[in-house]
């Protein structure tokens, strides 16, 4: 088959990436299998396979509405929130069940993080946002230390360390991201989950936070959703493009895995026509 | 529609004249007892204040956690929650007359408590009660939803989200709701009649001792022939407008003050 | 230490949490639903102690007697419960006080939300709030010793001491707001949309307002002339003070009459002793003020689902 016209620029852009022998040699943190979601009764996304390991960054790309959010949520058991969410399928952590039925679901969503789209900083001081966490957990030891240390690792420390009493929502945006970050931080996770965290921040801020998270994943396993191609291609190892399947009966829209690979795999060579179609822009 | 100006001018004239007989309004402050021409309302307004405090120590907190329950905790496709809410709505349509009458037979008689200041405040606590849930209800559905998806995602149980971080936040929209609700409850005279606000209270009243409060005070000092009784009655008219009136800016002010900027 | 010895520690921190029963949490869930179940326990208080001794009455006195007799004398030797002067009462004051209420909070509604500036707005909705905040003993004052003797003597009306003429006017002012507000909402939730169909047809202002939105808005306009007219059912002291106490079926607005409100306040102050008849008396007219008022409010509420259906 003739090679698919991407531009060279995309190409330079990312060589960032590790090498899938590279990722697939780390242990597997997430190991998902035939999983579905359904919205009292209407699937949203449907028999996804893949596996997510230690110390990368993994990204979800795809068109709206293809479920990449839905299955994000799937990471930390924030569907359980939405009253009528089903899941199905399996989702092993560190080998082990997620779903089982004797699984704390709080205590889980202190080692799987999130941070959202639209930062969401509590109405509260800069200090208390970040100590909020170790403080409704009981984590012992010194506050003090610990909100200066996840401030540090998500590059906030500079900024305020002079004004931490002040009101948080006086931040810029990317600040406040920032500080959302620092406050998943300061409970110790294992996985960082980021939906779109950049969409709503100017180019600055989203280089910013591309940059934190290079360093972020020395320590921590990341998953981002992100609608930007281009951002993926500057961060992530490994990409999985998310599409729309719609029934020919007319009964709906569902969300499925089409391609999993290294990034620099789906955006150069990719193996399925629809990937091709929705890097070279011909779609979505 | 100029029709809207007339309201303004019925309640300045209203001022006017409840204003012109109050050159009794020396006479309230100050003087405790009655008696003709030296009468007093002193015991009066202090039951008044006593009431108001019995009100606001039971109505909020079981307002609120009303409010938090049916906003944060129920399942709406359970049915007993489907009562509760339906319960609330229709509590908040009975006349106050109709919890005299209830408090009359339970409060008074049923437990025995009496003709006393706690009774009094116990049921106007249930006549504003829906009012104090509605206010908590909106203050609480004003908290965007992004803060506690935030808070869970860090690992917070549901009733820490809830008192840490959606109680504080609504804590305005709150204290203005009941602060509107306690000046309603301060001007109630009907369910304080049927419970029993004695006519002729020449002392200061305690929680658990008889009293008048008033409302009530001006009521009884309006079906009094005397003109000098005119004159009381609109100079204490007077006071409980001002205490009412000051309750509901104070409301106002909390609110605009505090209109957020999500 | 390397990166991956600091993954491996992080990952190596047990394996999943298995669930814990969390205690506090449980508590709270409880301490919670017992705080809501305080309103049903109310509303189940309210209809006891009405039905309880109501039921009472009614073996004394028969229902016929009751609905259908015209003289309430209830505390004579020869007592009679005839409830229809009662509740003519409390109709003739409902029905005056709707006379003013309607179209004055109607016209309100409309000014406010169709032509007000918003610095009119901010003027007109605290004066609105004010104007629902007076106390009813105050109101009822000011209907006995000023709109009386306003009536008689500015106006030349020929009007009893206590008349249903001045607590129906001062009440139907009190609930001016009540209309106001519900009105506004209703109106406010048309779409804009309508109006601008309208005036693109040519139409002026006051054609869209009540060509367009007033009959857009029509079922929650007439949820709030229910609620208003629940209110006025309901409603004490004001008729206690100024419309008097003489049980007597007449539709005319100038003479005296007793509503049913009035009559409990007067009569259950607390000295009569209970388990007599009078006593009684109290709770079967508590209960049919009850049952009147729920109906209407019921009514008012299907009708506010309504209008709130049809736009959401």
């Amino acid at each position: 088959m003739e090679a698919p016209r991407i531009d060279s620029g995309r190409i330079a852009e990312v060589s960032r990436g590790l090498e899938r022998s590279e990722v697939e040699s780390r242990k597997s943190v997430f190991s998902v299998r035939d999983l579905s979601v359904a919205y009292r009764g209407k699937v949203a996304l449907e028999g996804v396979d893949l596996d997510v390991h230690q110390n990368t960054v993994t990204a979800f790309i795809g068109p709206s509405g293809c479920g990449k959010s839905t299955f994000i949520r799937c990471f930390n058991r924030m569907n359980d929130l939405i009253p009528g969410a089903k899941v199905d399928g399996t989702v092993l952590y560190h080998g082990e069940d997620l779903y089982a039925r004797d699984v704390d679901a709080v205590e889980i969503r202190r080692r799987i993080g999130m941070v959202f789209q639209k930062p969401n900083p509590f109405p509260k001081s800069i200090y208390d946002n970040v100590a909020f966490g170790p403080r409704v957990l009981g984590m012992k030891g010194s506050l003090d230390e610990r909100v200066e240390s996840a401030l540090r690792q998500a590059a906030l420390w500079e900024e305020v360390k002079d004004r931490l009493k002040d009101g948080a929502l006086g931040l810029s945006g990317g600040q406040q991201q920032r500080l959302c970050i620092a406050r998943a931080l300061a409970v110790e996770p294992d996985v960082i989950l980021m939906d779109e965290p950049a969409s709503a921040l100017d180019p600055i801020s989203t280089t910013r936070i591309e940059d934190l998270m290079h360093d972020l994943k020395r320590e921590y396993t990341i998953v981002i959703v992100t609608h930007n191609m281009q951002q993926a291609a500057r961060v992530a190892d490994m990409t999985a493009f998310f599409s729309v399947a719609v029934e020919d009966d007319g009964s709906g829209r569902r969300g499925i895995l089409v391609e999993y690979d290294a990034t620099t795999k789906i955006f150069t060579t990719p193996s399925d026509k629809r990937t091709e179609d929705y890097v070279t822009g011909r779609f979505g | 529609m100029l029709v809207a100006f007339g309201t303004l001018v019925v309640l300045l004239v209203d001022t006017i004249v409840t204003g012109w007989p109050g050159l009794g309004t020396q006479l309230i402050t100050g003087l405790p007892s009655t008696v003709a021409d030296e009468a007093g309302a002193r015991p009066a307004i202090l039951a008044t204040l006593y009431l108001g405090a019995v009100v606001l120590l039971f109505s909020v907190p079981i307002g609120v956690l009303t409010a938090v329950y049916l906003e944060e905790y129920a399942d709406r496709e359970r049915w007993w929650n489907r009562v509760i809410e339906v319960n609330i709505q229709n509590l908040a349509a009975v006349p106050a007359i109709v919890y005299g009458i209830l408090g009359l037979a339970f409060i008074v008689h049923g437990i025995g408590l009496g003709r006393v200041v706690l009774a009094g405040g116990l049921i106007l606590t249930l006549v504003v009660l829906p009012t104090v849930v509605v206010a908590a209800r909106e203050a609480i559905r004003a908290v965007p939803d992004s803060i506690r998806q935030g808070a869970f995602a860090l690992g917070a149980t549901k009733w820490q989200v809830v008192w840490r971080q959606v109680l504080p936040a609504a804590i305005p929209g709150i204290a203005t709701g009941s602060i509107l609700a306690l000046s309603r409850a301060v001007g109630e005279t009907a369910p304080l009649i049927m419970v029993g606000a004695v006519v002729y209270v020449p002392f200061n009243p305690t929680i658990l001792g008889q009293y008048t409060a008033l409302p009530v005070q001006i009521f009884n000092w309006t079906k009094l022939p005397d003109a000098e009784f005119r004159t009381l009655a609109a100079a204490g008219a007077i006071v409980l407008l001002v205490i009412v009136l000051t309750m509901n800016a104070v409301a106002i002010f909390l609110r605009n003050r505090y209109r957020k900027q999500w | 230490m390397t990166s991956a010895d600091v993954s491996v520690a992080r990952s190596a921190a047990g394996a999943l949490p298995r669930k814990k029963v969390r205690w506090g949490e449980q508590l709270v869930h409880l301490i919670l639903f017992v705080a809501a179940a305080i309103s049903v326990l109310t509303t189940v208080g309210i209809v006891l102690s009405l039905l309880l001794p109501a039921i009472e009455f009614f073996r004394e006195v028969s229902p016929w007697d009751y609905f259908t007799g015209t003289t309430w004398a209830p505390l004579f030797l020869d007592a009679e419960f005839g409830v229809l002067p009662l509740v003519v009462g409390t109709l003739v004051i409902s029905f005056w006080s709707a006379l003013v209420a309607f179209p004055l909070g109607l016209g309100v509604a409309v000014y406010l939300s169709e032509y007000a500036a918003p610095r009119a707005t901010a003027f007109l909705k605290p004066v609105l709030e004010i104007l629902a905040a007076v106390p009813t003993v105050v109101l009822g004052y000011f209907a006995l010793t000023f709109v009386t003797p306003f009536l008689r003597d500015q106006l030349g009306v020929q009007v009893e001491i206590f008349n249903a003429l001045s607590a129906s006017l001062v009440l139907g002012i009190m609930l001016i707001p009540t209309v106001a507000t519900l009105s506004e909402d209703a109106m406010a939730a048309v779409p804009r949309d309508l109006r601008d169909g309208g005036f693109a047809l040519g139409a002026d202002k006051l054609q869209v307002s009540t060509r367009i939105v007033v009959p857009a808005a029509i079922s929650g306009i007439i949820a709030a002339f229910v609620l208003a007219v629940s209110r006025a059912v309901g409603e004490t002291m004001i008729v206690l003070i100024a419309a008097g106490q003489l049980a007597q079926i007449t539709f005319d607005p100038r003479e005296t009459i007793e509503t049913i409100t009035a009559f409990i306040g007067a009569t259950g102050n607390g000295d009569i002793p209970t388990g007599t008849i009078e006593y009684k008396t109290i709770f079967a007219l508590g209960l049919t003020l009850f049952v009147m008022t729920l109906i209407m409010n019921l009514i008012s509420i299907r009708l506010v689902r309504k209008y709130r259906e049809v736009y959401e």
